[in-house]
């Protein structure tokens, strides 16, 4: 990886959306958008909603399934020059494996996000994320028949992060991304109705930062893999908070729709602060925290 | 697809045209990026705590000698209201041209009628300014509560006839656009309209039962304005979840699954 920045899973597309915007390979890594077994239509629409420095959404992974992926995205995105890593979800252990063995044996593909904690479908999802032992034995299971780096993303709607990311590091996982969406609700007043079709959604943007950085801090105590710090960064400033609290590497998410070439604002923000500081290299302020 | 940019533009004019609208005009450093009419921009809400994402706003016009881009905002929420106070010399960012715009038919004798509401009447004076260069002759009929809130009249009548609707019946024929006697007394061979979402519903309905071809400009709510984010689909016939941003705002109406 020539830099720790990467963009998330849905903020980003499959990165070619963003090509006029920034040269992709600039990038530490795009995950492109969660790929599931079978064609997802996704939830109705409504499912946006803008919130205090913040933004709900309930898309439900909508995408066309991973042989459309395979056939048609793949080719379009196997020579961009940056880690092109998929995210991928299921609905129960055999979709995800069946999913992951696929996207094995694509070689532009380096790695997988498996995403055990998407909150805007019923089934699966987050509910293989917020137990330890659904996430150990979805990790486990996948592991068996993906023999690439294997990320697992983690949700922040438990009661204790640390525990899951536990059984995770148990299952096999080479690393850890977190925090996917925090659960939220909007609602409109003059009509009495919610604003999302689903009406509960996953909260992304500045307003989570805290609590993506509280867990981020928390899981380091915790595992030994890597970790990948994600929440509410809009700036380098809080891109290096997440690498000081024990990130290895972080992703942009939702402030890719205000600046789509925030990314690159980040990367040069990083790298002023390690001249400013005097410090060689991005390993130097991992976990860097003192207190 | 063309390509797209993220640029700071500089305010040369910000006109009050109502209590509820500005005009906001706008011009690059260099020269404005090509773009159709019903393209839209995401422009950036900068020092408004309570906005959180960009507002797409439609292109409303392009005046290529004065090199600017004019948008026509409605001051709905914080963000809108925090762009109308845009002053003379103030930088804008904006992301742009998103989505695909109009069709502009080959045939320039075919009739085109543009139909507009409120703040939809935005994209139409650019198509209309686009039809009339390539030699259409666009009958523009426009929509609003009172004659207050019909705005730009005066740039609509450069390209041709313009007619109107008002609720209170101060302008134009009283009722709503759909109830105008121009629909009655003249056949036209193409729709586009742009406005509250029931007010397309019943033009649209009008095109299919007379057998106009139609296309509407959709305002689903959008964050990222690039296809990335999925949040603003529309369910197409045979398509299914569409990003209005990506492959709209502009549809025929044959591609919904509108009930008309």
């Amino acid at each position: 990886m020539n830099n720790p920045v990467m963009t998330a899973s849905g903020t980003f597309g499959y990165g070619i959306e963003f090509a006029d915007f920034l040269s992709l390979e600039q990038l530490g890594g795009i995950i492109v958008k969660g790929t599931t077994l079978n064609h997802r239509e996704g939830n109705p629409y409504p499912r946006m909603a803008e919130t205090p420095s913040g933004m709900l959404n309930a898309v439900g992974l909508q995408n066309k399934g991973v042989d459309y992926f395979v056939n048609h995205i793949y080719p379009k995105i196997k020579d961009i020059q940056t880690n092109m890593i998929v995210n991928v979800s299921g609905s129960d252990i055999e979709s995800y494996m069946k999913t992951a063995e696929i996207i094995n044996e694509l070689s532009g593909i380096p790695a997988i996000e498996l995403n055990i904690s998407c909150p805007n479908v019923k089934q699966g999802g987050m509910a293989f994320g917020v137990t330890a032992k659904g996430a150990n034995e979805v990790v486990k299971a996948v592991r068996k028949v993906y023999n690439k780096t294997l990320i697992v993303k983690l949700s922040p709607n438990v009661t204790d992060i640390t525990e899951i990311a536990r059984a995770v590091e148990d299952g096999g996982a080479d690393s850890v991304s977190l925090i996917n969406t925090v659960l939220g609700m909007a609602i409109d007043a003059e009509r009495r109705r919610p604003i999302l079709s689903t009406i509960t959604g996953g909260l992304s943007g500045a307003a989570v930062k805290p609590i993506a950085l509280r867990m981020v801090w928390q899981v380091s105590k915790a595992v030994k893999i890597p970790i990948i710090g994600l929440g509410g960064i809009m700036n380098a400033r809080d891109a290096i908070e997440f690498l000081l609290a024990g990130a290895t590497a972080v992703q942009i998410g939702t402030a890719n729709f205000i600046d789509p070439t925030v990314s690159l604002k980040v990367i040069d923000g990083i790298n002023d602060y390690l001249d400013r500081h005097h410090f060689e290299s991005v390993t130097d302020i991992i976990g860097a925290l003192e207190c | 697809m063309m390509k797209k940019y993220i640029q700071d533009l500089s305010v040369t004019e910000n006109i009050r045209l109502h209590a509820n609208y500005v005009l906001l005009k706008l011009t690059p450093t260099g020269s404005l990026p090509e773009m159709c009419p019903g393209q839209f921009a995401e422009i950036r809400v900068d020092n408004s705590p309570a906005t959180f994402l960009r507002r797409p706003i439609s292109v409303n016009f392009i005046d290529k000698k004065q090199n600017e881009i004019w948008f026509l905002i409605q001051l709905v929420g914080e963000g809108t209201k925090h762009l109308a106070q845009a002053k003379k010399g103030d930088l804008i960012n904006v992301v742009y041209p998103l989505g695909k715009g109009f069709t502009i038919p080959e045939n320039t004798h075919l009739k085109t009628l543009l139909i507009g509401g409120g703040v939809g009447t935005a994209p139409m004076l650019y198509l209309g300014e686009r039809l009339k260069s390539r030699g259409f002759e666009p009958t523009f009929l426009l929509g609003a509560r009172s004659s207050k809130d019909l705005l730009q009249l005066e740039e609509f009548e450069k390209y041709g006839k313009v007619y109107t609707t008002t609720e209170d019946g101060s302008q134009g024929e009283k009722g709503y656009v759909t109830q105008h006697s121009i629909l009655q007394n003249e056949r036209f061979d193409m729709i586009y309209t742009c406005g509250p979402k029931p007010m397309m519903v019943s033009v649209a309905k009008f095109a299919k039962t007379n057998g106009i071809e139609c296309e509407v400009s959709l305002e689903n709510h959008m964050a990222c304005g690039v296809g990335a984010c999925l949040c603003c689909v529309e369910n197409l016939k045979d398509e299914g979840n569409v990003c209005v941003c990506k492959e709209g705002p502009v549809f025929n109406i044959k591609r919904l699954l509108w009930q008309i």
